[in-house]
């Protein structure tokens, strides 16, 4: 049961398609900053296995440049 | 840490990632906003009630709305409505209500007996503070008792204070911290135009083409006014140069960086002023209609010994005389000074000679806290005087502040040795409105200012003063060259009080601790950087027996037989306070809004003349005070503001060969001055958890030093070791080091020095020697 933050960098240009591609995973919240090419993730996982096929997911999406995680935690 | 009743757990711990995120994004990119998000992440509950209010911390004044749920304080959000802000809000805004729910809060009055503090009621320890300025009044005159106050004070708590000392006691011992950061600003402005406080307003960010930022750092000290900046170049084709000793976030924001060598500013603002007349880009009919040109004496000293006295002797010149003077201050002669290149110089002199841009100068610490800091306010003046760029939509020199009331309450109410609320003690007739409104014999109010801040703790270790009330400040963090002022409040025979919310090292001082209600605990009002008043009410209960710093005064007085002059009524008397404060400045130069007018709109600007704001002072075309055509710069008798002939002077101690670097001290975007407040948010004191110095990459490769070794830094005033900082957040320039000081387990001040601006007596932390050895 864990939840974390991290900054997510889109491509130039790609920030709407890559709000799109996060939003669709159910598990995860996306929240745009509104003035540079930056986008807050948060994911909120039942178990270990979830939060790695997620971050899978996540990762292969063709829009995210970079993704550095900020905080975890267990609930 | 406080939970909300109403959001479970996992909410809320998802709330808490969101906010390190987010705090770790403003890091990283300097007006970051996620304006919908602040909205999104608050808790949700038809129980929250929304009430507005300035934000607590810095002095950009942002209008805040802050959630209420059972009695406590669980949200904030910036307000849409305020004109400051928008909606917007920094990290340390939206955290700001964490601030009030810290474990150690001091719920309890405390005093030292036998060296261990003790338990004891409100009603006893205000009883021992009253008898003990009694006796020391007795034994040792009324200047041996003192009040040292904020910039964090609110209005009333000022108001009071000055009310107490300056008219019942019969002391000018008021002094505040903002001293130490926004004295320069008021003498720049009264030498200048003779009336304090800029003469534009935030809006001029909307109209600007240019913004030179003078030693400013913005992206960190004023977050939400450097988004309105990079808004704006989003928008518009807008410039943003900095200029500065440091690169910072700022610097990485910017269209332009540019570093010079510490104290070199005096020459490159002379050097824009050379090139302006050298170019004809003189505004030669504003000129001859609105100024004049004056001298001051040179080698003004630095205030380093005891006692130090200055006094300026200003004398008219002519235009003439003033060329001849900047011509020791061509940009080839003032580029090998510092270090900024030629191109530089007359790239920003272009922009501030261009008629067709208007241009914005905006500073703070840099340019305040300054040996010459009066003379830097003056020349930044010049510059704008010397084109007629002032005082109109986008054309605005704008001297920021730090605290959120430090122009609300310091300078407007006057809680300074020198100042009264109307006007200077030295003044008969300023003196005679005061003691007619404070209902006190006029004799009672001492001509003679007596000490200010620095000289005030000097008097503490002589033994001078002897009894200190310290209000809403942690001056055993902030003092300059701190050790000789921590040994000094602790001598025999004297006796200190000290109002806070947290443990500090100034409590730790103190001889009772008095537990103060914080921010929304109690009601009161705000003055931000431009002239805007902003209410807020009691939303919430202070803890234990807190009480506000207004109502401790007002307790105290009373108890020293003021009853007459202190008659104000628990349930009203912020209001009767602001009633008859605002009697002070009645009128079209400084008038106030009513206090149901505060109550309804998200602050007010003053002068507030016929249910209008005053947006731009001086300029007749907005301003109702104005009697003449074009400008009047009303402050000066003839309507004139003045150009002043201040050369460059070094600093008082300068990089020599035991000593080679300068030092340079700061603030950091996650933490409120001290930290007292900020380090007790986690997510805050997570993302910045204890002070460093940072290093040049280049000095740092040279002496072996990483990021996270120990470094020693050494000056005339002791060492300290500290962990270091390279190619992190700030690069000073090579031979250079940078410490923050919001880490009371790091006390950079230990070792800075106490030198100050002669006619401001406000101190330079931004430069004195160093020596710098790994450890
Ligand atoms: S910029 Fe200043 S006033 Fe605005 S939210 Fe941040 S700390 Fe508060």
């Amino acid at each position: 049961m864990s939840i974390k933050s991290y900054l997510a960098h889109p491509y130039q240009g790609k920030k709407n398609e890559l709000i799109k591609a996060l939003s669709s995973i159910k598990q995860c919240e996306v929240v745009p900053a509104k003035n540079k090419n930056l986008l807050i993730l948060i994911t909120d996982t039942k178990d270990n296995l979830e939060e790695d096929s997620i971050k899978e997911k996540i990762e292969a999406i063709e829009s995210l440049k970079l993704l550095a995680m900020v905080s975890g935690f267990n609930t | 840490m406080y939970t909300s009743v109403l959001t479970d757990r996992r909410s809320f711990i998802k709330k808490m990632a969101m906010l390190s995120a987010m705090t770790a994004a403003a890091t990283m990119f300097p007006g970051i906003l996620f304006a919908e998000e602040q909205e999104r992440g608050l808790p949700k509950s038809k129980g929250l009630d929304w009430k507005k209010a300035p934000c607590r911390f810095c002095g950009v004044g942002c209008g805040v709305l802050v959630g209420i749920e059972n009695g406590k304080a669980v949200a904030v959000k910036g307000d849409p409505r305020s004109p400051v802000n928008k909606g917007l809000c920094c990290v340390k805004g939206y955290h700001s209500v964490i601030a009030i729910y810290g474990k150690d809060r001091l719920t309890k009055p405390l005093i030292k007996k036998n060296g261990k503090y003790v338990e004891t009621s409100m009603k006893e320890a205000l009883d021992l503070i009253a008898s003990k300025m009694k006796e020391t009044i007795k034994d040792h005159g009324k200047d041996a008792v003192s009040i040292y106050g904020s910039g964090q004070w609110t209005i009333p708590d000022g108001y009071v204070a000055s009310k107490l000392f300056k008219g019942c006691i019969g002391t000018n011992n008021v002094e505040a911290n903002a001293r130490l950061c926004m004295a320069s600003a008021v003498t720049g402005f009264m030498t200048s135009f003779g009336m304090d406080e800029p003469m534009g307003c935030y809006e001029d960010i909307d109209y600007a083409d240019v913004f030179v930022l003078w030693g400013n750092n913005m992206a960190e000290m004023h977050p939400v006014l450097f988004s309105r900046l990079l808004d704006q170049r989003s928008k518009r084709n807008v410039k943003i140069i900095d200029l500065a000793t440091r690169t910072t976030r700022t610097s990485k924001a910017s269209d332009r960086s540019i570093i010079f060598e510490p104290q070199t500013d005096l020459a490159i603002a002379n050097a824009i002023c050379y090139e302006i007349i050298k170019n004809g880009w003189v505004n030669k009919s504003f000129v001859e209609k609105h100024c004049n040109f004056n001298k001051g004496l040179t080698n003004i000293g630095y205030g380093l010994e005891d006692k130090f006295k200055f006094k300026d002797k200003p004398q008219k010149i002519s235009f003439d005389a003033y060329k001849k003077f900047l011509e020791d201050y061509t940009p080839e002669k003032v580029s090998k000074l510092s270090g900024v290149s030629v191109r530089d110089i007359k790239y920003m002199a272009s922009y501030y000679g261009d008629p067709n841009k208007k241009i914005m100068s905006l500073w703070c610490m840099g340019i305040n806290q300054h040996t010459r800091g009066t003379w830097m306010n003056n020349l930044v003046y010049n510059i704008h005087l010397l084109t007629g760029k002032i005082s109109e939509p986008g054309n605005s020199p704008f001297s920021l502040t730090g605290q959120p009331s430090a122009c609300g309450t310091v300078r407007e109410v006057g809680t300074l040795t020198h100042k009264l609320p109307y006007g200077v003690v030295m003044n008969k007739k300023h003196r005679e409105i005061a003691a007619k409104i404070w209902d006190v014999p006029v004799e009672n109010i001492s001509p003679k200012p007596t000490y200010h801040t620095v000289e005030m703790f000097r008097a503490l270790d002589r033994g001078d003063i002897r009894f200190m009330w310290i209000q809403v400040t942690n001056p055993m963090v902030t003092m300059p060259k701190l050790k000789r002022y921590r040994d000094a409040a602790k001598k025999e025979g004297r006796f200190i009080v000290v109002s806070d919310i947290y443990p500090t090292p100034t409590t730790d001082i103190a001889d009772v601790i008095l537990p103060a209600a914080m921010w929304i605990e109690r009601e009161g009002m705000y003055g931000n950087s431009e002239r805007r008043t902003q209410y807020f009410e009691q939303m919430i209960e202070p803890p234990g027996e807190a009480m506000s710093d207004t109502w401790q005064l007002i307790e105290v007085a009373k108890r020293l037989g003021y009853e007459k002059q202190f008659y104000y009524k628990k349930e009203t008397h912020i209001e009767e306070i602001y009633n008859e404060y605002t009697k002070f400045h009645k009128g079209k130069k400084h008038g106030m809004a009513p206090l149901e007018v505060l109550k309804k709109e998200s602050g007010v600007i003053w002068p507030y003349v016929d249910g209008k704001s005053t947006q731009w002072r001086f300029n007749a075309k907005y301003d109702p005070a104005t009697t003449k055509e074009g400008f009047d710069f009303y402050g000066k008798p003839d309507g004139k503001a003045i150009i002043w002939q201040r050369p460059y002077e070094p600093a008082a101690e300068e990089p020599d060969n035991e000593y080679p670097y300068w030092l340079n001290t700061g603030r950091v975007i996650e933490h409120w001055h001290s930290g007292s407040m900020t380090r007790r948010i986690p997510v805050l004191h997570k993302a910045m958890p204890f002070a460093y110095v940072e290093l040049n990459p280049e000095d740092a490769k040279r002496m072996k030093i990483k990021t996270g070794d120990k470094v020693k830094l050494t000056t005339r005033r002791g060492n300290i070791v500290l962990p270091a900082s390279v190619n992190e957040r700030g690069i000073p320039a090579p031979m250079q080091v940078f410490v923050p000081f919001f880490d009371e387990n790091f006390l950079i001040n230990d070792i800075t020095l106490d030198s100050f601006c002669p006619i401001s007596k406000e101190p330079d932390y931004k430069k004195c020697a160093v020596k710098i050895e790994k450890v």
